[in-house]
């Protein structure tokens, strides 16, 4: 009797971690869709390129990270793994057509580890924006941006 | 004449060919003047009072740039606090730069993780110092004479640190020099 309930309870404990990890997972940026990502060269592409129509771009990392280096023209609206972020990011766009092409981007960490944007990209989708890119940083900001060449600016 | 001068020429420059090819089949040991002196900061710890990098010269100092909401750091930090514990004594000191972008969800964090070591907040400023903080977790190694041994970008094995950490403990106190 006593052995059943010790399995019975390592079966739980087991179950109680399974369940924790899959949601860990969920909100990592692992998850999101390919088709819903943008390589950082074909986002410079796209920025360098006349005529074309130019995202929003929002970074929701931190604002350390973002007065160092960020992408000229992108906004920051902060960290969207924490609700204050969600909101701040919420509020940024509301009044804008649920077809504007947005781009999200973090990099404060491997992307498998990135805590930020898929917070973001799944709260803008349930807002109903139907045209967001997250891009894809697949170490930091710094080795896959800055280190690259590209566009660079700095401050607020 | 004319010969001798060509034979002088000749004769320096083989002689400057061979001093180089010694030069550079010599063997590399690395010193402090191989690594750059880490940069000096002083920044508020959580309770307020300063805290300034230069300070801690003679110890061998752990310096980790980390924030409350990255996965990889808060993966680091429990084995950060067990290297504190074991090599305190001996000289290691840990000091967490958090680059979150306020102090109020560090301080919970900080005893949530039991941290045994300060935190500083950091700026845009310090991470400029360090070369561009462009990516969390990233640790510097810093040797008793103030000299930067080791970066680490992302989160790192902790066994990595701690045989690094022996080897800069290691060294004598004697040859730290400010």
């Amino acid at each position: 009797m006593r052995i059943a309930t010790r399995s019975a309870t390592s079966a739980l404990i087991f179950v109680a971690l399974a369940i924790l990890s899959i949601a860990q997972a969920a909100g990592q940026a692992s998850s999101i869709p390919t088709p819903r990502l943008i390589n950082p060269e074909d986002l410079v592409k796209l920025l360098q390129t006349s005529g074309k129509e130019k995202p929003l771009m929002i970074q929701v990392g931190s604002h350390v990270l973002f007065t160092q280096a960020h992408i000229p023209g992108s906004e920051y609206i902060g960290p969207a793994s924490r609700e204050p972020g969600l909101q701040q990011l919420r509020k940024r766009v509301e009044s804008l057509p649920r077809t504007k092409f947005v781009v999200l981007y973090c990099g404060c960490c491997p992307w498998s580890h990135c805590p930020n944007v898929k917070p973001a990209d799944d709260a803008l989708h349930a807002m109903g924006f139907t045209n967001v890119k997250v891009l894809y940083i697949s170490d930091n900001f710094g080795t896959n941006w800055v280190d690259k060449g590209y566009p660079v600016a700095k401050g607020e | 004449m004319k010969w001798l001068f060509v034979a002088t020429t000749v004769a320096l420059a083989a002689l400057v060919a061979v001093h180089s090819l010694r030069r550079s089949a010599a063997p590399h040991v690395a010193t402090s003047k191989d690594h750059l002196l880490a940069p000096d900061f002083t920044l508020p710890q959580l309770d307020g009072q300063d805290l300034r990098l230069s300070s801690y010269r003679g110890k061998v100092v752990l310096l980790d740039f980390w924030a409350t909401w990255c996965d990889p750091c808060r993966e680091e930090i429990p084995h950060f606090v067990e290297l504190q514990q074991r090599y305190g004594y001996r000289g290691l000191q840990v000091i967490g730069i958090s680059m979150d972008d306020g102090s109020d969800p560090v301080g919970p964090f900080y005893q949530q993780f039991h941290m045994n070591y300060p935190v500083v907040m950091g700026t845009a400023k310090t991470g400029e110092l360090y070369g561009g903080i462009l990516g969390l977790p990233i640790t510097f190694l810093i040797g008793r004479d103030g000299f930067i041994y080791a970066k680490h970008l992302g989160a790192t094995d902790a066994a990595v640190f701690e045989k690094e950490i022996k080897s800069l403990l290691a060294e004598p106190l004697e040859t730290a020099k400010p």
